[in-house]
């Protein structure tokens, strides 16, 4: 250590802006308006009158009530989850590891969840365990023991003075389990298709019980992180400055990581690991709305749900009455718009 | 117009009959064939699907196959003591050589070490066709078939090169004659009926451009996939409300092994109890390998398709 420490300004801490109200509206408007989209178009029509019939509880056509209550309603809803929660755990991550390419699966919980998930296809089909069917929870576990494992790995490498030595600890774990489920799915050929169709994203197959067994995790998740977003705004003004200002940084990055990683995990057990949602979303809201986490992490809620939900009516539409992997659509979509706001924007930011 | 007499259903139990015992025959690999060939036509040039020509010298006693609907094509022709290993995927009949060969990541030094003299694969994948024929070994490729036709072809060919022509004769004579009182059985319906194929649980379908898809259209059935052809010519990924709003008549489970599902697991998707075919039972499981396989055992899946569409028809 050399010299004396410039002493940190708490007061460039106050000097970020809040979240301006107009982008809550338009993050609210657009969150409205995708689940609009999402409920009025699908394989089968519906008209306009006869969901807002539906809506206020008048009778319709049965047919068209078990459509839209049992299978897209519940898939709207999913996405929103879904959505809203790779996008605020990708925020968080690239808050905590303050690296812009962090993004949800960077400690490895995707290849947690895909590995997890191929075990479960391939030696357990169709059982369950408590009434939930166990490739969620083999994800779920997947997800949860891949980061704990970066975690721990990282810590008694680099005792987390560094979060370079947790990334590279996550690489490392990721890398593993990759090459553990690869070898699995070549070796039980009949189940490559569902393991495929795992891997690229699926709502699918949604339906309320999907949302009730993520819905916790998921409030729990965004409500610790949302807590937690001046403190993100803190950590942004380097290790040693803030642990000087008295900021447990071990201990707020141990929290927020097992926060978006709870969220994470949930979520890709019933959507399959849907690629870039964490990456694009927080980006851009950074480069439209500002770059604090008072703003970031709000918004990527909104804007995240707003986008998988619209990907996911991509998905179900654009080739109707087939379906197309919604992570083909988030990256096929989601790649060229964010190009277009950084050269719009000219990156100045970034 | 074909109306039911009292004595139609008797004579197809009789033909029934009859083909079981020809399968009986020919699965028992153990036992000579009487009606063996002599290896008199041998050498003989095959031209497989592909155009190739492959040159068979003697009749084959070491044959290693790499496709599991060769393997149980070669079985029913008889050919199986002259089978000495199979790959993975093979698994009837009960008595082929099942070994840990892979016909999807083929090893050339595990397949050489069975010192074959003929190997049947379903597709030249990783330089197979290449690497076999550096052994200076003839191999035969058999690629999935498109339609039954191409399954008889295949069992022809297979039986010219294994030395049992007799035996694919007449094998594909009774299958010919089965898959007639199939579609005989089941009258040419008023209306339509729907058929809805699930080969897993996110609702990957067939359509009638595939060989399963083959077998409902001789059958009358009105595949629900098909309005999917558009975008994904084989195997669509079909949406739920898709398949739940085309109200199939019969639903189809290839997924019974893969993924477990019956009837229960169906009646349980939200939204899918509204389906006809889940209201009146007409649920039918059917084993996956038989569903995905083109071999001989397509008869039997023929056979659990025909009895749900007679009791459709007749409940109608």
């Amino acid at each position: 250590m050399l010299g004396v420490k410039a002493r940190p300004n708490p007061l460039a801490l106050r000097g970020l802006p809040n979240l301006p109200w107009i982008w809550t509206a338009a993050g609210g408007l657009a969150l409205v308006a995708s689940c609009g989209i999402g409920v009025l178009v699908g394989p089968v029509h519906i008209g306009v009158g006869t969901v807002v019939q539906a809506f206020l509880g008048g009778a319709i056509d049965p047919g068209q009530a078990n459509i839209l209550w049992s299978l897209r309603i519940p898939r709207v809803v999913l996405g929103v989850l879904v959505g809203g929660t790779l996008a605020v755990a990708g925020a968080a991550y690239q808050g905590v590891f303050r690296n812009a390419l962090a993004d949800p699966y960077l400690l490895g919980a995707a290849a947690g969840a895909n590995l997890g998930a191929t075990l479960a296809i391939a030696f357990a089909p169709g059982t369950s365990i408590l009434g939930v069917n166990v490739i969620p929870l083999a994800a779920f576990v997947g997800a949860g023991a891949a980061v704990a494992g970066a975690y721990a790995l990282g810590r008694s490498v680099t005792g987390l003075r560094s979060a370079t030595g947790l990334i590279l600890a996550g690489v490392a774990i990721a890398a593993f389990f990759n090459s553990i489920q690869s070898y699995v799915q070549q070796t039980q050929t009949s189940s490559i298709r569902q393991v495929y169709s795992w891997i690229l994203g699926r709502l699918v197959t949604a339906g309320w019980d999907d949302v009730l067994l993520v819905l916790p995790y998921v409030l729990l998740s965004m409500a610790v992180i949302y807590l937690h977003r001046r403190l993100l705004d803190a950590l942004t003004l380097g290790e040693d400055e803030i642990t000087s200002l008295g900021i447990p940084v071990r201990r707020v990055r141990l929290i927020v990581v097992v926060a978006a990683t709870l969220g994470t995990a949930a979520v890709v057990a019933v959507g399959g690991t849907i690629a870039f949602v964490g990456i694009i979303v927080p980006h851009t809201i950074r480069l439209l709305a500002g770059r604090s986490y008072r703003v970031v992490i709000p918004l990527s809620v909104l804007f995240g749900a707003a986008f998988l939900v619209l990907a996911d009516t991509a998905a179900r539409t654009v080739v109707a009455p087939a379906e197309l992997p919604i992570g083909v659509i988030t990256a096929f979509l989601g790649a060229p718009f964010f190009i277009a706001v950084m050269r719009s924007t000219r990156a100045a930011t970034l | 117009m074909r109306t039911h007499q009292p004595g139609a259903s008797a004579k197809l139990a009789i033909r029934f009959g009859a083909v079981a015992l020809v399968f009986l025959v020919a699965s028992c690999g153990g036992t000579p064939s009487s009606t063996s060939t002599p290896a008199s036509h041998f050498p003989l040039s095959i031209t497989e699907p592909g155009g190739t020509i492959v040159t068979i010298v003697r009749q084959p006693h070491r044959i290693v196959s790499l496709s599991p609907s060769a393997t149980e094509m070669l079985f029913a022709i008889g050919a199986g003591p002259q089978v000495v290993a199979v790959d993975d995927q093979s698994n009837y009949p009960a008595t082929a050589p099942a070994t840990k060969l892979s016909g999807f990541t083929p090893n050339i030094e595990a397949i050489a070490s069975y010192t074959p003299d003929l190997v049947v694969a379903a597709e030249d994948t990783g330089g197979l066709v290449h690497g076999v024929q550096a052994l200076n070994v003839p191999i035969l490729v058999e690629p999935a078939a498109k339609n039954l036709e191409d399954t008889y072809a295949q069992i022809k060919q297979l039986g010219a090169a294994t030395g049992h022509p007799a035996e694919a004769d007449s094998l594909v004579a009774s299958m010919r004659s089965q898959v007639g009182s199939f579609v005989a059985s089941v009258s040419k319906p008023t209306r339509r009926l729907r058929v809805y194929h699930e080969l897993d649980n996110t609702y990957y379908s067939v359509t009638s451009a595939t060989f399963i898809g083959q077998v409902y259209k001789l059958l009358g059935l009105t595949n629900i996939a098909d309005a999917a052809t558009a975008a994904t010519p084989d195997y669509p990924q079909l949406s739920p409300e898709f398949i739940v709003s085309s109200n199939p008549d019969l639903i189809v489970l290839a997924d019974t092994k893969c993924c477990r599902q019956d009837i229960n697991t169906v009646a349980a998707r939200p939204g899918w109890r509204a389906i006809g075919a889940v209201k009146s039972g007409q649920v039918v499981g059917v084993d996956d390998d038989v569903a995905s396989r083109w071999g001989p055992r397509i008869i039997d899946f023929m056979r659990a398709v025909a009895v749900h569409v007679q009791q459709l028809e007749k409940a109608a």
